[in-house]
């Protein structure tokens, strides 16, 4: 499975939920398959998307899960211990971890060598942290969002994209779309 | 009253609940009032780009944020302010301990100081100088104005405001 089938997978689960998903791909490929109110798709900025995420989840009540790659987190690597020690039990981040940098032609991250993701969000105090293949996705996250615990779940996947448009939504009404849906 | 429980009480009195800061000696004070206040959720943030990132997303999640940090934070957070603070048109009150000015002790700060205010200018982001302690009278209608305005803006606070580095 590559990461397109994954979000195709995890789309009817996350659909009703505050979603903050990672620059390019991803995003495209979320607003392709299920564009709601609710999905807040960064247009730039990449490395971001979980600490957005938990900016979300620890100003309101809501279930909030942020969708990231392997290649996002090791950008903002310095995030694990800031989600460690900021714990909200209402946060699911859910790295996507296809070993490449997929937006940008799929180039090896890291992640994909000896660098374990899960094993570093662990030691940065991460109490929950899941490792599952792609075709368990849905399950852990599932499980995450019903054990009210925040949750890191690592995807492994495999490396892989799919032709699609860019997103042409105006940034603010893409904002705005999802304040409306976070007040709702 | 201490200029750092003036700064605190300005957030607070414009309902800013959720402060993340990145240390700097000149910080200290207001850093450690910012923690001490329950009116605030205080997180942290171990680079300035995260920081912004954690505010954008306080701002989405109903609350009115604020950054704490150095003026060096500028070279670091560029992208961040122009991809998501300015294009999402998200407000941004951002303290910032403006280092390298007069009385500053450590030359390499001077190499980062001569560029802030002209990258801040480049990427139009209104800015506001506290040299006396008596600048952060307007703080209150500062931060009025970054809420109006929904963009980021700098108050830069530099050592004569904060009363130097004592003997050196």
């Amino acid at each position: 499975m590559i990461r397109s089938d994954v979000l195709r997978d995890i789309a009817p689960i996350i659909r009703d939920h505050l979603v903050i998903c990672n620059i390019g791909l991803p995003s495209q490929e979320l607003h392709m398959i299920d564009d709601q109110p609710t999905n807040f798709y960064m247009l730039g900025t990449m490395g971001l998307s979980s600490s957005i995420g938990l900016g979300v989840a620890l100003a309101q009540d809501k279930p909030v899960i942020a969708i990231d790659g392997d290649g996002s987190v090791l950008t903002n690597l310095g995030t694990l211990p800031t989600i460690a020690n900021n714990v909200a039990d209402n946060f699911i981040l859910l790295i996507i971890d296809n070993g490449s940098y997929g937006s940008t032609g799929d180039q090896p991250t890291y992640a994909g060598k000896k660098t374990s993701l899960a094993a570093v969000a662990s030691a940065c105090g991460c109490e929950n942290v899941v490792e599952c293949a792609a075709e368990d996705t849905g399950k852990a996250l599932q499980a995450a969002l019903d054990s009210g615990k925040m949750t890191i779940i690592v995807c492994k996947c495999e490396s892989g994209n799919i032709k699609l448009p860019v997103i042409t939504k105006d940034p603010v009404v893409i904002r705005d779309r999802f304040m409306t849906a976070v007040k709702a | 009253m201490s200029i750092s429980s003036k700064l605190v009480d300005d957030f607070i009195a414009n309902d800013v609940s959720f402060i993340t800061t990145v240390p700097c000696k000149q910080l200290a004070g207001v850093i450690d009032e910012v923690e001490a206040r329950p009116e605030i959720h205080h997180v942290p943030a171990n680079k300035e780009d995260e920081g912004m990132g954690l505010c954008a997303g306080a701002f989405m999640g109903g609350k009115r944020p604020a950054i704490i940090m150095q003026n060096t934070a500028i070279g670091v957070t560029i992208n961040t302010l122009v991809t998501l603070t300015q294009f999402y048109r998200m407000p941004l009150p951002m303290l910032i301990s403006y280092r390298g000015e007069l009385r500053e002790p450590v030359a390499c700060q001077v190499e980062m100081a001569v560029h802030t205010k002209a990258l801040l200018n480049q990427l139009h982001i209104p800015t506001y100088h506290f040299h006396k302690e008596s600048d952060a009278d307007e703080f209150d209608t500062i931060l009025k104005y970054t809420f109006m305005c929904n963009k980021p803006v700098a108050i830069l606070t530099d050592a004569s405001f904060w009363g130097g580095y004592g003997d050196q």
